[in-house]
């Protein structure tokens, strides 16, 4: 069962407490039984093969899809009580990226954290403090459209965190980015968490998932393990992650045959 | 009302549209369609359209009184433009019915009309023409043309000489029969579904195909904030559009403008937020922008065939007409050319004002109910 009491390097204190989720469509369970706990300024991955219910998660914890039963609190907020406040207080943060080509990095920045309510004097100050904690001066009047892939997801990752978060989400941030950028990036993505901002990161990427300081492996809908990036290969008796979520993703096709 | 206004201006509503009317300014090739189409329409539709109607009323001036200029009255009755509801004795009366608008087309046959015929000579009658109303004078010119050739022919077949009838067309009131007055009020309504339906679904589906619109759903905009900054901005473009084309229509063609500008505007909303809600509803079934433009050209055509806009709708198969009355173009067409051509007001057009706003109701709703449901 999950390991709830792992330690974390951040101060201690949980951002987000998951109990008992589950969430079903039809006659699909697509989470059954969730139950864990992110601590402020955790590092937390989230693995598993496609369709074993991370993604469903992340939802449910945005506060866009309400579960089915069970709770999950996030940054104090009860997702089901309040789904619309849950998500001033976290960010989002896809592959895709999600953001508007035909709009300069400047512009894409101030329309999402003016989305998230961060405008006026104040709004303006706060838009400058980010584009130069991401170093994004360089690339602030051009279009986003001509930006390489690792220029897009800074400029992404500084639309997710303008609003200032509690908890920020992270959907295989690196994939298709470049070595150089991708540490880069990393880095940037503890200076935030050391701020006390809980990061959740989904991947399959075996990387991304070595840098995270805990792990959640998810199969089926279920949870199956939760612990540290050497701590769960041992679990399974396993060499690395890698090796855990190969085992994994077999026993998941052997199932769904 | 402070506390309402701080929370208009909190919304996030605002960056929205600030975003939109961005990207809509960057986008030049969509601005040149919203804004350089409504010209280039109103240049081809305006000069090249020819629309025809048929059985114009019409009065007989006989002075001839024989048999031969009775046989041309035939002939001209044959070509079903021209219906003769009667007979006047001289110029002034006939003036007078066109002056009243009882008849739109008059016959005119001189008395030297059989002399001429029976000679073998050049025989002219006339066709008076209320040109006032273009549809009208279209058909009866080809109607004259025609009775003129066939009445010219059986006399050449019957007495082997080569007998020219000269059957003249006099254009009064619009003698240079233009169209453009009836065509450029319609231009407006396929202007306004054009941009609505193609730009409007093509930039939702664009915000689906780049990811963009997964990453607003998790920011706290709600989905009526979406909506609305995606719409308002091109209910502003369509009055744009309106105006150009108004203003172009009365410099170039002298298109009239004889009814209340502001029922028209008013009226408007109506239509274009049929159109939008149609266009959203195309972006819910559409994955990719090509095929939004697709199922919009596809949408367009009935449109344009059935709505009266290019031919009437009384002279279509009643399979049609039933079809036209589900576009609300052809309700517009109705108000627009109601007002702008006739001037007639809301005591006239109420039930197309709310037939319009009762289509723009329903595919709102059902648009939005579509809408909610994909974004999720």
């Amino acid at each position: 069962m999950p390991d709830e009491a792992a330690p974390s390097a951040a101060p201690p204190g949980p951002t987000v407490v998951v109990n008992h989720l589950r969430r079903v469509f039809g006659n699909l369970v697509a989470v059954e039984d969730l139950s864990l706990t992110i601590n402020r300024g955790e590092v937390f991955g989230m693995l598993g093969p496609n369709g074993s219910g991370k993604t469903t998660t992340i939802r449910m914890l945005c506060g866009i899809l309400p579960p089915t039963s069970g709770t999950a609190v996030v940054a104090g907020i009860d997702i089901r009580e309040r789904p619309d406040a849950v998500r001033y207080v976290i960010g989002y943060m896809s592959q895709q990226f999600g953001l508007y080509d035909d709009l300069t990095t400047f512009e894409n920045l101030r329309f999402y954290s003016s989305v998230y309510g961060v405008r006026g004097t104040a709004g303006a100050a706060r838009v400058e403090e980010v584009i130069d904690e991401l170093g994004l001066g360089p690339r602030r009047n051009q279009m986003v459209g001509t930006l390489s892939g690792g220029w897009k997801q800074r400029v992404s990752l500084a639309c997710a965190i303008a609003h200032r978060p509690s908890v920020l989400f992270l959907d295989e941030p690196t994939a298709g980015v470049d070595p150089a950028a991708r540490r880069t990036f990393w880095q940037t993505i503890y200076e935030i968490a050391d701020r006390g901002t809980s990061i959740i990161v989904t991947t399959h990427y075996m990387d991304e998932a070595s840098r995270c300081q805990r792990l959640a492996f998810l199969s089926r809908g279920h949870l199956i393990a939760v612990g540290s990036p050497d701590d769960v290969p041992r679990q399974f008796g396993k060499a690395s992650i890698e090796d855990v979520f190969i085992e994994l993703q077999e026993r998941d096709e052997a199932a769904a045959r | 009302m402070i506390r309402l206004f701080k929370g208009m201006l909190a919304s996030p509503l605002w960056p929205m549209l600030r975003k939109e009317f961005i990207q809509m300014r960057r986008d030049r090739i969509t601005l040149g369609m919203m804004l350089g189409v409504p010209m280039l329409d109103l240049a081809l539709f305006g000069y090249a359209i020819q629309t025809q109607v048929r059985h114009l009323p019409t009065v007989v001036l006989d002075a001839s009184q024989t048999y031969e200029s009775r046989a041309l009255i035939a002939t001209l009755e044959q070509t079903q433009n021209f219906d003769i509801v009667g007979r006047v004795a001289n110029r002034q009366e006939l003036k007078d019915s066109i002056d009243a608008g009882r008849i739109k087309a008059a016959i005119v046959i001189p008395p030297e009309y059989e002399r001429d015929v029976k000679r073998g000579r050049t025989a002219s009658a006339q066709v008076i023409v209320d040109a006032a109303d273009p549809l009208g004078s279209g058909a009866a010119i080809n109607g004259a043309s025609l009775a003129g050739l066939v009445r010219g022919t059986q006399l050449a077949a019957r007495s082997g000489f080569h007998t020219r009838l000269d059957v003249r067309i006099r254009p009064w009131y619009n003698p240079a029969l233009r169209d453009a007055v009836y065509i450029v009020p319609g231009i407006i309504g396929i202007l306004l579904s054009l941009t609505m339906l193609v730009i409007t679904s093509m930039s939702i589906v664009r915000e689906r195909e780049r990811g963009t619109f997964e990453r607003l759903i998790v920011t706290p905009i709600s989905k009526t904030s979406m909506m609305l900054g995606k719409i308002l901005p091109f209910v502003i473009v369509g009055y744009v559009q309106m105006t150009t084309v108004l203003l172009l229509g009365k410099l170039l063609f002298r298109v009239p403008l004889l009814g209340s500008l502001p029922l028209l505007y008013f009226t408007t909303l109506g239509f274009i937020l049929a159109n939008l809600a149609a266009g959203i509803l195309v972006s819910t079934i559409a994955r990719t922008q090509a095929q939004a433009m697709q199922l919009s050209f596809f949408l367009m055509l009935p449109t344009i065939l059935l709505s009266g806009f290019m031919f009437p709708r009384e002279a279509m198969p009643q399979p049609a007409q039933w079809l036209g009355a589900i576009l609300p173009l052809t309700y517009y067409l109705q108000i627009l050319r109601g007002i702008l051509l006739r001037g007639i007001g809301i005591t006239n057009l109420w039930q197309q004002t709310l037939t319009l706003f009762g289509f723009a109701t329903a595919l709102l709703v059902i648009s939005v109910l579509r809408f909610s449901k994909t974004v999720d």
